[in-house]
């Protein structure tokens, strides 16, 4: 007799599970959470707090905010920072100060820990929302952060 | 191999299979070394180190702040709660006074994420035992709290939100609005869990009474979490030992006696509904103030031993450091509760049939990063 007792109840308890199932069947656009990516590319925004790369945001007279003082080279955990820095003649004082000539940075090691940017005392860098980093070669995710040309905007210190 | 003739035509034989390291039920590079005879397992033998990284090792190396990055890659369904650990006993060491605010904020994280991990435990689980449909379910609920986590975190899964001293940045100001949101919509969704498997026979009958481990046996194990709960033993660090702002809010412990497949199931499904009662408590009086302490550039953490624990998702970790007064631990020991409970399934699973060792591993909720480290 359990035999077919069993299966009333499978039975019913399956038709009790479809019952939300089928809620959601027919008022399913309402409560949808799925994204049309890549086709909503265009107004897909992401959280301003994102982390998708680390970028050196420069003003429109071509100048960036790091002094080069190499404190989030320090301070990230795997090396995905390189600072390579010269020293230039301060228009100003005319004494000789450290500044950057190339702010390398290895996408591909970057595990997005925000580290770098917790670290900076200038505030130079900061989070960039782009994700999409497939490339053909590796080479291309490293990138050097500071514009050709740039200089140091003047009156940041560290 | 050894063999037994059943009658003239014929033989059973006992053999070996593996199961993974790419098998979906494993959920992860787990590898099972099974000596079945036909459907029955005879033994159990897991084998762990294919995505060992050395993260002790690597700690070694690292500065108090870089470790606490290496933890999200551990138990990533846990990551906030990882983190938790080491900044508290790094605060501890340092005997730092905490903000009321940052200990509020840290319980209401760390409680999301343990609903998080159990929404995706749901899921898995019940496709696991054949119900594809709880996965998309599961999904749908715990993304609400990856959106909350996005805008305030800046991550998903891998959060290192926490930094000695408090919290890398101030919670966003959707924040509370958010979570308010998902406690309102979960509460609702919560019972459509139960509807949707829990009540259903076909799995009640494929998950009562296999898998059992008794209190005695979960002890003797190290089994802690949900696994040594359903057993009837009462583990809870959340209780026992409370950190953050968990000595302040009420909620009961999830504790069953059956310590089968279905009371572990049941368990995790009881502790969604605490942690939903833990995060209401303490998110209306969120207290003002700093959310963050300032600490040295270089931390250093003076000549001594030093432990904490916390309840992660799935059971307890511990985070054991010994410090010689410089930058990094001469030596960091991860006590994480994934390898325990893995090191109890061959007694458990012994016995038992092939499709039931997948509902068993299943509520055993391994993330196998957590085990390998
Ligand atoms: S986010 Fe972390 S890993 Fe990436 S560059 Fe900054 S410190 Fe290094
Ligand atoms: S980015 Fe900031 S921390 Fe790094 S070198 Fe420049 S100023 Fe220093």
């Amino acid at each position: 007799m359990s035999y077919f007792s069993d299966i009333y109840n499978g039975i019913k308890t399956l038709l009790t599970g479809m019952r939300v199932t089928g809620k959601y069947f027919l008022t399913s656009r309402k409560g949808a959470i799925t994204q049309q990516y890549p086709d909503n590319r265009e107004t897909l925004k992401m959280f301003d707090r994102f982390r998708g790369e680390v970028i050196m945001p420069h003003d429109e007279e071509n100048q960036h905010r790091c002094t080069g003082c190499q404190k989030c080279e320090i301070a990230c955990p795997n090396g995905t920072i390189e600072i390579i820095w010269d020293r230039g003649i301060d228009e100003e004082t005319g004494k000789k100060k450290k500044k950057i000539d190339q702010f390398v940075y290895h996408l591909s090691m970057c595990t997005m820990c925000g580290l770098c940017i917790d670290v900076c005392p200038t505030d130079a860098i900061e989070w960039g929302q782009n994700f999409e980093n497939s490339v053909y070669d590796r080479a291309a995710l490293t990138r050097v952060l500071n514009e050709p040309g740039s200089k140091l905007m003047p009156g940041v210190e560290d | 191999m050894e063999t037994t003739t059943v009658n003239s035509n014929f033989k059973s034989e006992k053999y070996q299979i593996n199961m993974g390291p790419q098998h979906p039920a494993t959920h992860g590079v787990l590898n099972l070394l099974l000596t079945i005879d036909g459907e029955i397992i005879k033994k159990v033998e897991p084998d762990l180190g294919y995505i060992h990284r050395s993260i002790e090792k690597m700690c070694e190396r690292d500065s108090y702040q870089q470790i606490v990055h290496l933890t999200d890659r551990m138990d990533y369904l846990s990551s906030n709660i990882n983190n938790e650990a080491v900044c508290l006993t790094v605060e501890k060491a340092l005997q730092l006074a905490i903000p009321e605010r940052v200990k509020v904020i840290r319980t209401i994280i760390g409680e999301l994420t343990r609903i998080s991990s159990h929404c995706l435990w749901w899921g898995v689980m019940g496709m696991d035992v054949g119900a594809l449909t709880t996965y998309f379910y599961g999904f749908r609920d715990r993304e609400m709290i990856n959106d909350i986590m996005e805008e305030t975190c800046g991550a998903r899964l891998t959060m290192n939100y926490n930094v000695p001293g408090g919290l890398m940045f101030d919670i966003h100001p959707n924040f509370v609005k958010r979570v308010k949101d998902f406690i309102a919509h979960f509460k609702t969704k919560l019972p459509e869990f139960d509807t949707l498997l829990t009540e259903n026979i076909i799995f009640q009958k494929r998950t009562k009474g296999i898998g059992i481990l008794t209190r005695e046996d979960a002890i003797s194990f190290g089994a802690s979490g949900p696994v040594a709960r359903a057993s009837g033993y009462s583990c809870d660090v959340r209780k026992y030992h409370p950190y953050s702002a968990l000595d302040r809010v009420t909620f009961k412990e999830a504790l069953r006696t059956e310590g089968d497949t279905f009371a572990r199931y049941s368990v995790r499904i009881q502790e969604m509904w605490e942690s939903l009662s833990i995060v209401e408590q303490l998110i209306d009086n969120i207290p003002e103030g700093e959310h963050r302490v300032k600490t040295n550039a270089v931390i250093k953490l003076p000549k001594g031993e030093f432990y904490q624990k916390v309840e992660t998702a799935r059971g307890e970790l511990g985070v054991y450091v010994i410090s010689t007064g410089t930058k990094s631990p001469y030596r960091l020991k991860f006590r994480s509760p994934g390898f325990s409970n893995l090191s109890l399934l061959n007694h458990i699973a012994v016995g038992g049939k092939i499709g039931d060792l997948v509902a068993t591993m299943a509520t055993l909720d391994l993330v196998i990063p957590d085990i390998d480290r």
